[in-house]
């Protein structure tokens, strides 16, 4: 529960060691690399953005090259795939692989050239099928399409956009131009679209006989050919087999590429690193002959750091311990509470005044979450498999690692909670054995009895509820408690004691007061006695007074008193927060119930072989769904607890994560140990 | 009229209503979903999550409607007649989950399609995308607890 010391870090080296120490810092991966804006008449800035840009161009083919080797060749991709993280290479096995350099490269390249001539081939065959359709029509006519002339004829080759027949053509045509006699046609083809027709005519009727086809709405073909179509429509088959022999050899020479997968996948990786080395090395100043970068690191990296680079690269390493707001944050806290980090990033990471709320947090965050889900069988289910792939899949991402982390003690405390509630799979205990035994289920505590009390019968929903206020106030003391050691800690005792101390007075004196009161009682189940009445309502009064005359900081006493006023009003802002912890009765009762409604209609199947059957099915089923739907409202409402009520109340954030230079790939991980 | 018809009444309202309000919310969510992922398919789970989220009142609703029916013994062990006040009161308890559900499912549907947006656009930006649409969900789960509540105390009324 700490953020981590950080310190300044200055490397000076020669020039000629550059690239060792920028790869090395990046292998390391414990260093923020800051801008340093030093030039002037000995120190100078590079621009590396040309090279940057060629090494992501390179990483772009290969990705493609990689993307059409995989749809050519089906690889085998396990259902654990995102668990089992980057593959991790060592320093030289790294170096090693860096051989087959220009030989990957080339073969990527082929696979997109490959790749290109199918879709041209494609493209090519698509076209050669259209006109092997548009041939069709023609398909009866024995001469070429090329329209040709004798001494006294010429013939006519066309079509008409309907149908029609010897007759009716002739029809049409005396009907256009009644003095035409001199001319023979011959339909070739004829649909409800189109009519093909072969005609001829007197040369010297040409224009005339033309004219009075046109006026049928006659065209001439959009195309024509030295032979005849179905000689045309030979060729163009011919053509399409031709293509796709050479798709064929295509897609051969890319399939016998498949064992390029991990090495494409590898270069891929190098090319993106060098990018973002060369986008590092922006960030330095050079002189002639040395260069010098800073940046930040955490205290306990520092010295094996300089270490690392004095002994490998003779360089000169300088570290100062930073302060400051613009210092980026690394939080530090223990296994158990380590988890939730993730959760409070997400938020936005504390800034370096403040403390880091992870500790604090971790633990409503794991008591909330369980009573939420409240089942200890969900529990268990949730605990074992986040257990399990943690020992399974050791080079997991530390991202998904402490997600997986976390669900694993939010299980551990949903198992606690169901058990105190008697909640097993809902009543899968009781119903089990009543269906399948015809008895009474044993009683066992914390499987068919609640160890603690059952929130679904009775009057557990009001207990659960008044227990659920509780410990909303108990979360709500913790933000204050939190805000006021961080005003103590700047030195501002006064501050913890207007803005928090007041407060809890206030809320805390009004439920004391509340539950000695008849109408409270009731529905709580118990009544303090009526000297807490007095306490309570003395508790609160001080703390309005507090509230009123102090919680404003104005040196206009008329208008402090007035702000105070209105700061006091917030106490219906207190009223709302307490009221949304009623949502861990809720969210807990929902997962009870529905896991109960699946049992009975799991038991509706009856006993025997069938009846167990069925109900296997529905329980595993419908308890899976109700695993599902509940662990994702449990998650959504610890969340929301966390950030609007809890961190509401103290948290500032805004500090700037930190982002150290290192390794960001997609398929491998190369790592050396400082 | 029965009692009975009353109380069953109202766990179909709390069902159908919430369940028509989870419908067209998560119907919304997910074509947005599904409009990401024709761009950005390794976003499955991120979007998947966000969709659900308006899913949890037709949830309630069904709970409600559960809990009523085995309150007036349809399931689970009888309980004898229901009076025509006592199932009027089960078909009161049964409205604030109803109305609720169905129009902060509506709602929460729509935030969901924002939240969908901004991961698409930023998926490092889950956490709060998450936040958002949790927010409208508060509506139904307190008018969950009154549901719940209220019919936990019906059940021993002796009328």
């Amino acid at each position: 529960m700490a953020i981590l010391q950080m310190q300044r870090i200055n490397i000076y080296a020669l020039t000629k060691h550059c690239k060792g120490i920028i790869e090395a810092l990046q292998r390391a991966g414990v260093m923020q690399v800051e801008k340093l804006e030093v030039e002037d008449s000995v120190f100078y800035k590079e621009d590396t953005s040309s090279q940057q840009a060629s090494y992501k161009r390179n990483a772009v083919t290969l990705a493609n090259a990689a993307e059409i080797l995989s749809s050519y060749v089906t690889c085998k991709k396990s259902l654990f795939a995102s668990l089992m993280g980057r593959k991790v290479l060592s320093k030289e096995e790294y170096y090693k692989r860096l051989d087959d350099y220009s030989t990957v490269l080339q073969s990527a390249y082929s696979i997109i050239r490959n790749h290109k001539k199918i879709s041209e081939n494609k493209a090519k065959i698509i076209n050669y099928q259209s006109k092997i359709e548009s041939l069709r029509p023609w398909e009866n006519l024995d001469v070429p399409l090329t329209s040709t002339t004798t001494n006294y004829t010429t013939t006519v080759i066309g079509s008409f956009p309907e149908r029609f027949d010897y007759e009716s053509l002739r029809l049409a045509i005396a009907h256009a131009d009644s003095d035409l006699e001199h001319f023979d046609l011959e339909i070739i083809s004829s649909d409800d679209n189109q009519t093909c027709v072969f005609a001829v005519c007197l040369t010297k009727d040409y224009e005339r006989f033309m004219a009075a086809l046109r006026k049928n709405g006659f065209i001439l073909p959009a195309f024509s050919a030295d032979v005849s179509a179905s000689e045309e429509i030979g060729r163009l088959n011919e053509k399409i087999k031709r293509r796709k022999t050479l798709s064929q050899k295509c897609v051969d020479e890319i399939i016998a590429q498949k064992d390029l997968m991990e090495d494409l996948n590898f270069f891929e990786d190098y090319f993106t690193m060098k990018a973002e080395q060369y986008a590092q090395l922006e960030n330095l100043s050079y002189s002639p002959h040395t260069f010098v970068m800073t940046g930040y690191v955490t205290k306990k990296d520092g010295e094996k750091l300089a270490q690392l680079l004095f002994s490998q690269y003779d360089a000169q390493v300088e570290l100062e311990d930073a302060q400051g707001d613009d210092v980026p944050v690394v939080l530090s806290n223990s296994r158990f509470t380590e988890p939730v980090e993730g959760v409070v990033a997400s938020y936005s990471p504390p800034n370096r005044k403040e403390l880091d709320p992870t500790g604090v947090m971790a633990i409503f965050y794991y008591i909330f979450f369980g009573l939420m889900f409240s089942d200890a069988g969900y529990g268990l289910v949730m605990a074992l498999a986040c257990g399990i792939a943690i020992k399974v899949f050791k080079n997991m991402e530390t991202g998904l690692k402490k997600s997986l982390k976390m669900f694993f003690w939010c299980g551990v405390s949903t198992f606690i909670w169901g058990l105190l509630f008697g909640s097993f799979f809902g009543d899968a205990v009781s119903v089990i054995s009543k269906t399948f035994f015809g008895v009474d289920a044993p009683a066992i505590p914390g499987l068919s009895v609640p160890i603690w009390f059952n929130p679904t019968e009775g009057a557990g929903p009001t207990k659960l509820l008044m227990f659920s206020f509780l410990l909303g106030i108990i979360h709500l003391f913790a933000g204050l408690i939190l805000q006021a050691v961080n005003y103590i800690r700047s030195g501002k005792v006064l501050y913890a004691i207007y803005d928090d101390l007041s407060w809890m007075l206030l809320v805390g004196g009004a439920a004391l007061a509340l539950l000695s009161t008849e109408m409270l009682a009731s529905m709580a189940g118990f009544m303090l006695p009526s000297v807490w009445l007095t306490v309570g309502g003395i508790m609160a009064l001080v703390g309005a007074v507090l509230i009123l005359f102090f919680s404003a900081r104005n040196k206009n006493p008329f208008k402090r008193f007035i702000k105070g006023a209105y700061n006091l009003y917030g106490v219906t802002g207190y009223l709302s927060d307490i009221l949304s912890y009623s949502r861990l009765l809720a969210l807990g009762l929902a997962t009870g119930v529905v896991a109960q409604v699946f049992n009975q209609l799991g038991a509706m199947f009856g006993g025997g072989l069938i009846g167990a059957i069925g109900f296997t099915i529905v329980f595993v089923v419908g308890h899976t769904l109700n695993i599902g739907i509940n662990a994702l409202g449990a998650y959504v409402h610890t969340n929301r607890l966390q950030f609007v009520e809890f961190f509401g109340k103290f948290y500032e954030g805004g500090g700037r994560e930190f982002k150290p230079y290192s390794v960001k790939t997609k398929y491998f991980n190369i790592k050396e140990e400082i | 009229m029965s009692g009975l018809f009353l109380a069953i009444l109202g766990a179909a309202f709390a069902t159908f209503m919430a369940g028509i309000g989870s419908s067209i919310g998560v119907g919304k969510a997910g074509v947005a979903a599904a409009g990401v992922l024709a761009e950005e398919p390794s976003l499955f789970s991120k979007v998947l999550i966000l969709m659900l989220l308006p899913a949890t009142q037709g949830i309630y609703g069904l709970l409600v409607a559960f809990l009523t029916l085995s309150a007036v013994g349809v399931i689970g062990e009888p309980v004898g007649t229901i009076s025509v006040a006592k199932g009027a009161l089960y078909l009161a308890a049964c409205l604030p989950i109803a109305f609720s559900g169905l129009i902060s499912a509506v709602h929460q549907g729509k935030c969901s399609v924002a939240g969908i947006n901004t991961v698409s656009k930023k998926p490092d930006q889950m956490g709060k995308a998450l936040i958002i649409p949790a927010m409208v969900e508060t509506y139904a789960i307190l008018a969950l607890l009154i549901s719940i509540l209220a019919i936990n105390g019906i059940k021993p009324l002796a009328i």
